[in-house]
């Protein structure tokens, strides 16, 4: 089957066919990686932009690389380097940079919807890396490649999500994801950080840490950032560690096979003690290496789709 | 419009194996890499019949070469990417390429893009099937199975028993369309 | 000048006449209403059969940018796109800048509309000095200067001990008090409605209780104070609910809904078209159902536009950094005809009266009715023939219409204001 969209922007449209797609695409990619040249010509000659108007590392040099790997060309705009603050509109920003025959833009922004906002608007691939708290569809489906790796399956597993779901735009991409391909997915954290409305989109609400440890397949740990004491989403970093981080003691209650993900960066200490983060059950760093291959996959399947 | 049935099919590897065989003093550094996905499954069939017919077991590669063509951008539909597995070292080889039909050379152009990323090989020879002639690249198989006279509108496939539940090589009028 | 109307339908919820009768316009004023009508005199005819004629409808709720932004909306646009949604009153919001709170800046407004305007445009005043909440306006000098009401739309006076003392001295005023009801605490970052959509969506939400507080707040003040309130743009269940039993008790309130929110849920917000961005934002189903049900049962008295000009440039934006608002005059009534007409919520006549009639005895004027002897406020509509809402149509500087494309009942002909054809419709 082709991917038919033009842009990857969400995982809530993609279909059930279309997430397997790339996955199976990404398998091939994953070999690529282990060989000695890690590089193949087929993106050769297309140039690839990254928008990145929010700080990134690591997203940004995984797609670096991804794009690197294709042969591909790869050009970096960031937005302290940029016009924005001289009050060019994003529209304006990404046309200027299509006007110089790129063929994809990928796309990192603080506002739901930018993404949408470019691919809307412009006639070439657009690819969201993470729209304010609303989608990170690579994210996803890396991380489900991840459980898939290590579990052979994603139906019927139990995976709970714990953290700051309410600006998580990771948790809502796992959450689309996984539900449609059959997980029974649960959340966990202060209710202050929960949404309003999110048992609406399939998943278990739960706040108590010890009672979800319990019965789970994989563990989703994600990032609290220090700014919600601020806001008073949490009295302190301390209060929240003690409640809701992944314990060395935590962990003796969990299944011996299950497995720890993190999306990145991880607030070592905060919500996981930096044993856990390494311990044997923890994937994270597969997921980095899974990450380039799903982008690999990702790119491909927008920039070889249709002939002229 | 049949030109092989499955006994020739049959034959003509037996034939080319024998070849291999009396052609090469020493098979001890000699694979064979298949081109997904006919390639790939005559080379596994020619593994056993050279263990047959001398006893030297060769190991068995599958290449796919989708990532190396040269018309991504020109087809019209998305082609599937298949697995590569080489599950052993190429440097210092002797490879024995394994392709069904032998056309423009485009493919085999690829899959020798595919293989020097993969490693370096001592020698490279190609075994195809069929050679059907219409060459755009300057490339020639070391080892042939059956020369076909076609036209270049004509198709030539090969039906294996693992894919196409039958045994045969079929050449197919057609109309203008570009298949790799 | 004069007019004669013939064979039309009459819709008229004062008079509750609905009945086909000519209609003779001289001057600024009806001379004759009766049927079969000859006037030879008439100097313009009109043929209006099949067609209805009903009240030159009153909007309590404009936004007009004069003065301070001129190049989203003027007094003079602001009547063309009145004039062609069949508006012949219209109450421009005191939120400009500088804000309308002082008689000198009504009668800026005053000048303005009597040069430009085709329709009449009547200003309200501000309750606090700069809209700032914490000092009264010079609300007598304001009524003097010739305000219809006080309002600071755009911010709810958070003070209760500010909202009390307004209340208060608008009372010997015996004009309304228009309170856009707004917990700012509760709103602050918010971008629409909070609910499933704003999960899903990853924005923040503004969740009903900001407006919900907001109005019980100020319903309790009104019943300390006994003066008149109107609350502005109501779009929850549970604010309809307070309203309700507030009225059950006499209160002298009156409460208005605008077209958008009685046509939109918060699910249109996931195409991330910044025209779904409204303040108070677009609510779910059962806000809607419940806001339908408070205007039949007339807890909900009036349906006003909060029509809110904004610029390309500002609505082209990222949603989160886009400002909130749309217009609505020259949508408003299709738009009502549609989702509560033909739908069987209200009657033609009952819609009528709460886009003429009822704002017009809110506001202590003598409009939105069709009688001999009255001001010739008039629309001629055709009830028979759709439009489709077009960006390039619009009559108005600004574009940002949630209801670009669609396809809408109800074609005004001819608005009338004061005796003059001030649109016709091709």
């Amino acid at each position: 089957m082709n991917f038919e969209k033009k842009d990857l922007l969400d995982i809530e449209t993609l279909s059930v066919d279309e997430i397997n797609l790339i996955l199976n695409t990404a398998k091939s990619f994953r070999e690529v990686l282990e060989r000695p040249i890690k590089k193949v010509p087929t993106l050769r000659g297309k140039t690839i932009a990254n928008l990145f108007f929010e700080p990134s590392t690591r997203t940004r040099i995984s797609f670096e690389l991804s794009a690197k790997r294709l042969n591909a060309d790869l050009i970096n705009f960031s937005s302290s380097t940029s016009s924005v603050l001289k009050g060019e509109t994003l529209l304006d920003t990404a046309k200027n940079i299509m006007a110089m025959k790129v063929d994809a833009l990928v796309v990192r922004h603080s506002a739901p919807g930018a993404a949408h906002l470019l691919a809307r608007n412009l006639p070439i691939s657009v690819i969201n890396a993470g729209d304010g708290a609303h989608e990170h569809p690579t994210q996803a489906l890396l991380d489900i490649y991840s459980i898939r790796e290590k579990k052979n399956k994603i139906e019927g597993l139990e995976v709970a999500i714990i953290g700051d779901i309410a600006h998580s735009r990771v948790a809502r991409s796992d959450i689309w994801g996984l539900t449609k391909l059959g997980a029974k997915v649960k959340v966990c954290g202060p209710p202050t950080l929960i949404p309003v409305g999110i048992e609406k989109m399939g998943v278990e609400v739960i706040y108590n840490i010890e009672s979800v440890l319990k019965n789970c397949d994989v563990i989703i740990m994600l990032r609290i950032q220090k700014e919600r004491q601020k806001s008073s989403f949490i009295p302190s970093l301390q209060e929240y560690r003690e409640f809701f981080a992944l314990t060395e003691e935590r962990l003796k209650l969990t299944r011996p096979d299950v497995i720890i993900m993190h999306p990145g960066p991880v607030n070592r200490g905060v919500e996981l003690p930096p044993r856990v983060a390494d311990c044997g059950r923890s994937i994270i760093l597969q997921q980095v290496t899974n990450g380039v291959a799903v982008r690999m996959a990702v790119l491909y399947l927008l920039l070889t789709r249709g002939g002229e | 419009m049949k030109v092989m049935d499955a006994t020739e099919i049959r034959a003509t590897l037996n034939e080319i194996c024998q070849k291999i065989v009396s052609k090469n003093q020493d098979l001890s550094k000699t694979c064979l890499v298949g081109i997904q996905r006919r390639g790939a499954i005559l080379a596994q069939r020619m593994s056993k019949i050279i263990s047959r017919l001398c006893g030297q077991k060769l190991p068995v590669g599958r290449l796919d070469i989708t990532l190396y063509r040269d018309d991504l951008s020109r087809i019209s539909y998305q082609p599937i990417l298949r697995n590569t597995n080489i599950p052993f070292s190429i440097d210092d080889k002797h490879i024995l390429l394994v392709d069904d039909v032998l056309f423009t050379g485009r493919t085999v152009r690829a899959a020798l893009d595919a293989l020097l990323d993969l490693g370096r090989p001592a020698r490279i020879e190609l075994v195809v099937l069929i050679d059907r002639n219409h060459r755009e690249l300057p490339i020639q198989a070391d080892y042939v199975g059956k020369y076909l006279a076609t036209s270049s509108s004509q198709m030539v496939e090969l039906k294996v028993e693992e894919i196409d539940r039958k045994e045969e090589v079929v050449i197919i009028d057609k109309d203008g369309q570009n298949e790799f | 000048m004069s007019i004669l109307i013939k064979d039309g339908k009459i819709i008229d919820p004062a008079s509750q006449c609905e009945d086909f009768l000519d209609v003779f316009i001289s001057g600024e004023k009806i001379k004759k209403l009766q049927k079969n009508l000859k006037m030879k005199e008439a100097e313009i005819i009109i043929d209006a059969r099949e067609k209805i004629i009903i009240p030159g409808l009153v909007d309590m709720h404009t936004h007009v940018r004069q003065p301070g932004r001129e190049d989203e909306e003027t007094i003079k646009s602001a009547s063309l796109a009145a004039a062609r949604g069949g508006f012949t009153t219209i109450c421009c919001m005191p939120n400009t800048t500088p804000p309308i709170d002082n008689p000198a800046l009504v009668r800026f407004i005053h000048e303005e509309v009597r040069r430009n305007s085709l329709i009449e445009i009547l200003p309200v005043g501000a309750i606090t000095q700069n809209l700032e909440g914490k000092k009264i306006s010079e609300m007598g000098r304001l009524k003097k200067a010739g305000v219809v009401g006080f309002s600071d739309d755009g911010k709810w006076v958070v003070n209760s001990q500010i909202m009390r003392r307004a209340l208060e001295y608008a009372k010997m005023l015996d004009i309304p008090l228009i309170s856009h009801c707004e917990d700012p605490s509760l709103s602050e970052g918010g971008v629409m409605n909070e609910g499933y959509w704003s999960c899903v969506l990853g924005f923040p939400g503004i969740p009903g209780e900001a407006e919900e507080i907001a109005v019980a707040r100020d319903l309790t003040l009104c019943r300390l104070t006994g003066c008149r309130l109107h609350i502005a743009h109501v779009s929850t269940r549970e604010s309809v609910q307070l309203i309700r039993e507030a009225k059950k008790r006499n209160l002298k309130i009156s409460c208005e809904v605008t077209p958008h929110h009685l046509a939109l849920s918060d699910e249109k917000v996931r195409t991330f078209d910044t025209n779904t961005k409204v303040n108070p934002p677009l609510r779910s189903h059962e806000d809607i159902e419940a806001l339908k049900q408070g205007l039949k049962e007339n807890v909900i008295d009036v349906i006003a536009t909060d029509h809110a000009p904004h610029s390309p440039e500002e609505k082209e934006l990222e949603y989160p950094d886009a400002p909130f608002g749309v217009i609505g005059l020259e949508t408003a009534l299709s738009v009502v005809l549609k989702t509560l007409v033909q739908s069987g919520v209200l009657t033609l006549k009952e819609a009528i009266a709460k886009l003429s009639l009822n704002p017009a005895r809110i506001l202590g004027i003598d409009r939105g009715s069709i009688q001999e002897g009255k001001t010739a406020n008039l629309v001629i509509v055709n009830l028979k023939e759709n439009w489709e809402v077009r960006e390039e149509d619009f009559l108005s500087l600004s574009k940002n219409s949630p209801f670009i494309g669609w396809t809408l009942p109800g074609k005004v002909e001819y608005t009338i204001c004061r005796g003059k054809i001030v649109y016709k419709g091709e």
